[in-house]
């Protein structure tokens, strides 16, 4: 008897996992009707997400977050430049996003994903509009030096909602960084202190920049959602995102104003209610990811 | 709230729109629109056999190719291609020819501003000389916002430099339909008041978004009434193409 009831079951199983795959819309929708996501979640539910600081110890700010199974690393290696002529007091960030093939099926070796210098280009319009970042504090001296941020956001896990992991990954990694001392030597070269150095305070060359942390004017969060229908489906997964084709990711900084609002084609309409609806999940989803951030980071102090 | 805009408009006057189609011999289709100094040539061809790896077979695909007016494809351009690539699906009836593949072709001839809602109108422009099934068109149009909160619409490349914030929106075209009046209307609103495609750069409140929605909605049905002309008086003056 009870091997029978096993089998019954295991074939329960295979139907409903063959209908998912043949009928892959079909199954979605049969899903909303009943207000809820084959991973059991509602629909405004955003997957459970985790940040830790500091996961590259050679990097000089990093973070991992994890949105559901996305993951994404961000590491910012800090560099010593010349700055333009145009902007002689201000720094500069560059930003790269890269996606390995270990990410996903759809990235094969040898051919670059097509979202990937998507995402970064931005990335890199959302951290430079929003003034997030002060470019003038990572001046050294006027004209002469001044830091360059390479931050580099790895895909290790594509599972849906790559913007908002990437994103959450990058303001992470910059709460975090730690810009290094620097001195100036002899040739009057400006040169960064190891970190030994800095703290023994062994070198004779005088410091003109005390190790320190970056002042962030604001932070970003985002929320990517999916239209359907009538229905608005938070944070979605990546056989989500495949099946119903509209998303829309909005950007709001800590003072709740729009940074970007983007939507990129797909066949749902966006009325000004559902942009509203958007903007309304986006801010409670902020202050849920305020919270995890805020977390990683006194967890951090701590250690 | 009066601003003074270096060429002489008005705040919610736009640049003159030009469109020219069936200009490109060996394309399937063709045309060429201009805002102001704003200039960009779309050439479709297709649809061939077969789509890429990776799309669906059941459906038609559609490729979008972004040539720069200078210098190298980087991550701006790529960004447009795929802009442009999900807009162009979303006014297209895939069903009707699957397994086959669409390539649209932009050329931007010459920069001022407002560039992506131009490429936009061209290859809407281009699609329809071609043939290829719509469900409807599409229209682009750039706001942008001042510091004081006031928009501006279809800004040159001088002025999108000196705004807080601006804004790509693609709504639908206004529709004329035998049907009644009404049919057309989705939870009480207008079908073109929908927004297929939204892009913005730098910070503004979500009541300035919204704003620039409502005055985005009033300059499209003006583009989309140009476009209509546009496509009527050429298809009337140029009948051998339909054959």
């Amino acid at each position: 008897m009870g091997s029978s009831g096993a089998s019954g079951n295991l074939e329960g199983e295979m139907e409903v996992d063959a209908f998912r795959r043949l009928f892959p819309l079909r199954f979605h929708e049969r899903h909303l009707l009943e207000s809820i996501r084959p991973d059991a979640r509602p629909l405004e539910r955003a997957r459970e997400s985790t940040v830790a600081l500091g996961a590259v110890a050679s990097a000089d700010g990093s973070a991992m977050a994890k949105i559901g199974h996305t993951t994404m690393l961000a590491a910012i290696k800090m560099e010593v430049m010349t700055p333009s002529s145009e902007s002689p007091d201000e720094g500069c960030v560059a930003i790269d996003f890269h996606m390995p093939p270990i990410c996903s099926p759809f990235v094969r070796p040898g051919r670059p994903a097509e979202v990937a210098p998507v995402i970064a280009k931005q990335l890199s319009d959302a951290i430079t509009s929003s003034g997030m970042i002060n470019l003038k504090e990572l001046s050294l001296t006027t004209g002469k030096a001044a830091w360059m941020a390479y931050l580099d956001v790895y895909c290790l896990d594509a599972d849906g909602a790559l913007f908002d992991a990437a994103l959450l990954s990058a303001v992470a990694a910059f709460s975090h960084l730690q810009i290094p001392a620097v001195s100036i030597n002899e040739d009057g070269r400006v040169v960064t202190m190891s970190r030994e150095d800095g703290d023994g305070k062994l070198a004779n060359d005088p410091v003109i920049k005390e190790r320190r942390k970056l002042t962030l004017n604001c932070i970003l969060f985002s929320l990517t959602c999916i239209l359907h229908k009538k229905y608005i489906l938070a944070d979605p997964t990546a056989e989500e995102e495949s099946v119903m084709e509209t998303h829309v990711t909005v950007v709001l900084d800590s003072s709740s104003r729009l940074v970007s609002l983007y939507k990129p084609g797909g066949p749902v309409l966006a009325y000004a209610s559902a942009v509203q609806d958007c903007i309304a999940l986006t801010r409670h989803r902020v202050k849920e990811l305020q919270k995890i951030l805020n977390e990683a980071i006194s967890d951090m102090e701590v250690d | 709230m009066e601003i003074d805009r270096p060429d002489g408009r008005t705040q919610n006057q736009l640049r003159p729109l030009a469109c020219s189609r069936n200009i490109l011999n060996r394309a399937h289709g063709s045309a060429r629109w201009s805002q102001g100094d704003t200039i960009v040539l779309a050439a479709v061809y297709g649809p061939k056999a077969g789509t890429k790896k990776n799309e669906n077979p059941e459906k038609a695909s559609i490729e979008v190719i972004w040539k720069p007016k200078t210098g190298q494809v980087g991550k701006a351009e790529k960004e447009y291609e795929l802009i442009l690539r999900r807009t162009l699906q979303s006014i297209c009836v895939l069903t009707i020819n699957p397994n086959t593949t669409t390539s649209v072709t932009l050329q931007v001839v010459n920069d001022d501003g407002s560039l992506l809602p131009c490429a936009i109108n061209a290859a809407c422009a281009a699609l329809v000389d071609a043939g290829i099934p719509l469900k409807h068109l599409a229209v682009a149009i750039c706001c942008s916002l001042t510091g004081s909160g006031s928009v501006v619409l279809d800004p040159s490349k001088l002025e999108e430099q000196k705004m807080e914030a601006f804004m790509y929106l693609v709504f639908p075209n206004s529709v004329h339909s035998v049907l009644p009046e009404g049919s057309l209307h989705v939870d009480g609103e207008p079908m073109e008041h929908g927004i297929i495609t939204s892009v913005t750069h730098g910070v503004m409140s979500v009541d300035d978004y919204l704003h620039c929605l409502e005055r985005g909605h009033a300059a499209s049905a003006r583009i989309s009434d140009f476009l209509r002309r546009s496509l009527q008086s050429q298809a009337l003056g140029n009948p051998s193409k339909a054959a």
